[in-house]
């Protein structure tokens, strides 16, 4: 082939350390784009927010809560709201690249596909954590609960990544059929059960003060689903998104 | 550059392709021709790696396809029917994310060539959303040059343009094939294709039914030949 007279001809070229540059570069060319397309459109966490505020009040003016009850039911209403508009996040990222055929942009990228999961998990996570921070604050206010523990944010960081994690897969799968808004839910809640239960009882024993030793065992699950998850769906991607 | 062996694709019982042989020269450029529906697509998308083959051999420089996928991606700048652009992004963010995923040495004096090239410099801070049809072609075609692939797989990349973008991607294709780069467009206008390319190849019930190469034939019988194998 004739040589190519361009000043900037790029010459991709392998090499370990060549190929672990590009992989992270990669994965965090993905995060830019996801978060400087948000910035712009403030849709999808504009979505997301406003459907956890609604939720939240919805519970708060359902549930007539009795001090004591208010400890062992808020846990459940906090992930509840959480589950319910991390999927609207999950399910709107993933349309996004469904949109003028991005997706296959980014099948056409030179890099392992696990970088293109890693991308859209960390942009899907940061999103997730973005809203979680905005409505913690009014969580706490309306429900008249000390929200602000480092164990309990701990375990909100860990459930985050787990849910995020299987849902940033199922939503890969999910966006390529006509009834991606339906699948995404059908197929996510009962994956993610495990990790939701850990949340939920973990954020419990926090919220009532019981000894670390309960709390543990809980931690230790939602760690493990992590890790499960995130393995699992490193090894899956590539099979979920191809045609 | 490009070779395919009896290649098959199935969408599940419908069979598309059927044992299509296909072979394609370092700097050859080759036209792709045939009724809606007869598979030009597919067969693009399998070279792109975008869809894998139910059966057949497909290799390019020698690496196979899907094995060797990443190092054919490497190699090749596709342009498919959607323009693969973020709409909430500006033409020159969407070649920015492109230039880092493909890691682009000197990526802004790159990303400023490829506008100047595709001649949308002027609305380069512009919304993708917010450009027409043709403008996203435009951009498309910019996106699929930005890493100097060594193959063109362009499926119907004259859809939308205006007769300056026409002028603007003859003379880009035909620099590139210059350049020896390889290219292989799927098109539906023969006319326009035998006058840019050296062969032009007919798939007709998912094989190549018959390959004419440009220089030894008029475009008047080149038709007439076209029409004789798929309605034939």
């Amino acid at each position: 082939m004739a040589e190519d007279r361009s000043p900037t001809v790029l010459r991709i070229d392998g090499g370990r350390e060549a190929g672990i540059r590009r992989y992270f570069r990669a994965i965090s060319a993905i995060v830019w784009k996801d978060l400087a397309a948000e910035l712009r459109s403030r849709e999808l966490m504009s979505a997301m927010l406003v459907f956890a505020l609604l939720v939240i009040l919805i519970f708060n003016f359902a549930l007539e809560l009795s001090v004591r009850s208010v400890e062992t039911v808020t846990s459940g209403v906090l992930w509840v709201t959480f589950v319910f508009a991390g999927t609207l996040g999950l399910g709107r990222s993933m349309a996004i690249e469904k949109d003028r055929g991005c997706l296959d942009g980014l099948l056409l990228v030179p890099v392992d596909r696990s970088a293109l999961y890693f991308g859209k998990l960390l942009g899907n996570l940061i999103f997730m954590l973005v809203v979680e921070a905005i409505v913690l604050p009014l969580y706490s206010l309306l429900f008249s609960v000390n929200l602000f523990d480092p164990r309990l944010l701990l375990v909100i960081l860990l459930g985050s990544v787990g849910y995020s994690a299987v849902g940033t897969l199922l939503a890969s799968m999910a966006v390529q059929t006509r009834t991606r808004d339906m699948l995404l839910p059908i197929l996510l809640f009962p994956i993610v059960l495990p990790v939701v239960v850990a949340a939920v009882k973990a954020s419990n024993a926090i919220q009532q003060s019981l000894e670390m030793a309960t709390i543990w065992p809980w931690l230790n699950l939602l760690i493990a689903f992590d890790v499960i998850f995130v393995a699992a769906a490193f090894m899956l991607f590539d099979f979920v998104v191809e045609e | 550059m490009i070779e395919v062996r009896n290649l098959v694709k199935n969408f599940g019982w419908k069979r598309v392709l059927r044992g299509l042989d296909f072979r394609v020269g370092r700097g050859e450029s080759v036209a792709i021709l045939g009724l809606n529906g007869t598979g030009k697509t597919t067969f693009l998308r399998i070279l792109a790696t975008l869809s894998r083959p139910s059966g057949g051999s497909v290799s390019m420089a020698g690496q196979a396809i899907p094995s060797q996928s990443i190092q054919v991606r490497r190699r090749i700048g596709v342009v498919l029917h959607q323009p693969l652009l973020y709409g909430d992004l500006t033409a020159e963010e969407n070649l920015r994310y492109y230039a880092r995923m493909y890691d682009v040495q000197s990526g802004k004096t790159r990303i400023d060539e490829v506008l100047d090239l595709v001649g949308l410099e002027m609305q380069r801070r512009e919304l993708v959303r917010k450009y027409s049809r043709g403008m996203q072609q435009r951009l498309a075609i910019g996106r699929a040059l930005l890493h100097t692939p060594d193959v063109l797989l362009f499926d119907e990349p004259y859809t939308g343009l205006d007769t300056d973008a026409v002028i603007m991607l003859d003379a880009v294709l035909k620099d590139a094939v210059s350049q020896g780069r390889t290219l292989v467009m799927a098109s539906h206008d023969l006319p326009h294709a035998a006058g840019l390319v050296s062969r032009i190849d007919i798939l007709s019930k998912g094989r190549i039914a018959d390959s004419i190469s440009c220089s030894e034939m008029p475009v008047g019988e080149m038709v007439l030949r076209y029409k004789a194998v798929t309605h034939g």
